[in-house]
């Protein structure tokens, strides 16, 4: 498989023409970009443009009907594709946090790499502990999600991601229902992971945090990318009437 | 004990209400066992049930349409008929054929196990619809974040799925239990000593029919609520906080 041929300097993501529809909805026409190691991306855009629909075929979470996607050199949609080597690599955190409800907030972390990675307890707590406390949590560990705030459990989800030791980490308007006060904690730890050297792809409706954290924003609108480019010249300098419209709406 | 036992000889003596189950040994002693049996009979049928019930709502998952057909096909098998039938087929039918099948003399199993076959089959079919809907109830949004975590879709069902399934179904699980243990009673009619059956040999040899029907009614609203105090336990320290409310 090509998987041996990956070198760091070569995309870590890579989607090439990605076609995917749900039914007879296409939801991407076409859809390519190139992400290396250790840049942050946001992909913005209109509701309904296709941009979760794209972050979740980077883990396989919605197949695709032509195209290809690969991380670090491995075909996300190859039917032989070891799932789990992908999702070792890829971490995701959701819109809605989706902790799991029965187990508290250091097991909530703990889960994966014991069932999964099916690595040493003692080994797993200290890491987790250690994640809890990044995450600015450390008083919270025996907390079950019902019990934390919509942020604090947002928190907890990018800990239970991290602790999987992801390579890349996708995050899918991770902010978008949250109460006001609380996205800020968010996106800070975002950011310190973003400043860590963590390859990031986000969906985001916070300009002001893409501006200020992306190396390449991407506007997709209807199931294409539309233009992209650094948050320098992006928001300044749009060329397409529709990145300007979208642009003029929300800033 | 001998207070108790001349106090119920006296009862009958003076009142005439012949309680000989607390007086006579004989009596007493065949109707605890039958009491026994009707509790080891349940427990065993209980716990078979469920297991079957949690199987067959991960079958009921698959990917392969007649697996799924033939776990429908168990259901309304055992749902669309009456229990007692169940357990004539399995006891005079199942039997006689597998006997004759493997050669065997003198049956496969006794009475008491092809109660517990039966019953188990009966509430199991139950519990598999019981469970499925459960497992429909938890978010997919929940499972999906398990499986972005790289779960297989055994872990994803046992650690995730079925402990929130479970939380979600106890009330109707609960009220499916109670069924199959007042159901046990069925095992009447191939001789299994349970609770109706001793009841029976004993009015029939002290012609206290009453007396008997009145102790049998309090035997299984005794069991009942013990089965019902323990589910409410087991509920209450499944609860999550925070969850549910």
């Amino acid at each position: 498989m090509s998987t041996s041929t990956w070198t760091p300097d070569q995309p870590i993501v890579s989607l090439t023409d990605v076609h995917k529809s749900f039914g007879n909805l296409e939801v991407l026409k076409g859809v390519s970009l190139d992400v290396m190691k250790g840049e942050v991306i946001c992909i913005i855009g209109p509701s309904g443009s296709g941009k979760s629909t794209l972050i979740r075929c980077i883990n396989a979470l919605n197949d695709i009907q032509s195209g290809s996607i690969s991380v670090e050199g491995q075909q996300v949609h190859d039917p032989d594709l070891d799932k789990l080597e992908l999702r070792k690599k890829v971490g995701m955190v959701f819109q809605q946090y989706n902790l799991f409800p029965h187990k508290t907030a250091l097991e909530n972390i703990m889960m994966a790499p014991l069932l999964v990675l099916k690595q040493d307890k003692v080994e797993v707590e200290q890491r987790a502990r250690a994640l809890i406390k990044k995450v600015r949590l450390e008083d919270k560990e025996d907390s079950y999600p019902g019990e934390l705030s919509g942020g604090q459990q947002q928190r907890v989800a990018i800990a239970r991601s991290l602790a999987m030791n992801p390579d890349v980490m996708l995050f899918d308007e991770v902010t978008a229902a949250l109460d006001p006060e609380t996205v800020n904690e968010v996106l800070i730890t975002i950011k310190e992971l973003a400043a860590d050297g963590m390859t990031c792809i986000l969906v985001t409706h916070e300009m002001g945090f893409a501006r200020e954290i992306a190396d390449q924003i991407y506007f997709t609108d209807r199931g294409i990318i539309v233009e992209h480019g650094p948050p320098s010249t992006f928001f300044s300098q749009a060329k397409d009437p529709r990145t300007k419209e979208f642009l003029q709406q929300i800033l | 004990m001998e207070a108790i036992w001349e106090f119920f000889g006296w009862l009958y003596e003076v009142h005439g209400i012949n309680l000989t189950i607390f007086y006579d040994e004989l009596d007493r002693a065949r109707f605890l066992k039958g009491i026994w049996t009707t509790i080891h009979l349940s427990f065993i049928s209980i716990v078979i049930s469920i297991l079957i019930g949690i199987a067959g709502a991960w079958l009921q998952m698959s990917r392969l349409i007649w697996l799924r057909r033939v776990v429908q096909g168990y259901i309304q098998f055992f749902r669309n008929t009456p229990p007692l039938i169940q357990l004539y087929f399995f006891y005079f039918a199942v039997d006689a054929a597998l006997s004759s099948l493997f050669g065997i003399n003198g049956g496969i199993l006794d009475g008491y196990g092809w109660a517990v076959v039966s019953l188990s089959f009966f509430a199991g079919a139950f519990n598999v619809e019981i469970f499925r809907a459960g497992v429909e109830a938890v978010p997919k949004s929940t499972v999906e974040a398990a499986d972005a975590l790289g779960y297989n879709r055994l872990q994803v069902y046992r650690y995730i799925t079925l402990p929130l399934a479970f939380r979600v179904c106890l009330p109707a699980l609960n009220n499916n239990l109670i069924n199959l243990l007042k159901t046990t009673t069925v095992a009447y009619a191939i001789a299994v000593p349970e609770t109706i059956y001793v009841a029976n040999q004993i009015w029939s040899d002290e012609y206290n029919v009453l007396e008997m029907m009145n102790v049998v009614w309090i035997i299984y609203i005794v069991l009942v609520g013990f089965l019902v105090w323990l589910m409410h336990k087991w509920e209450k320290s499944i609860k999550i906080p925070g969850f549910g409310q």
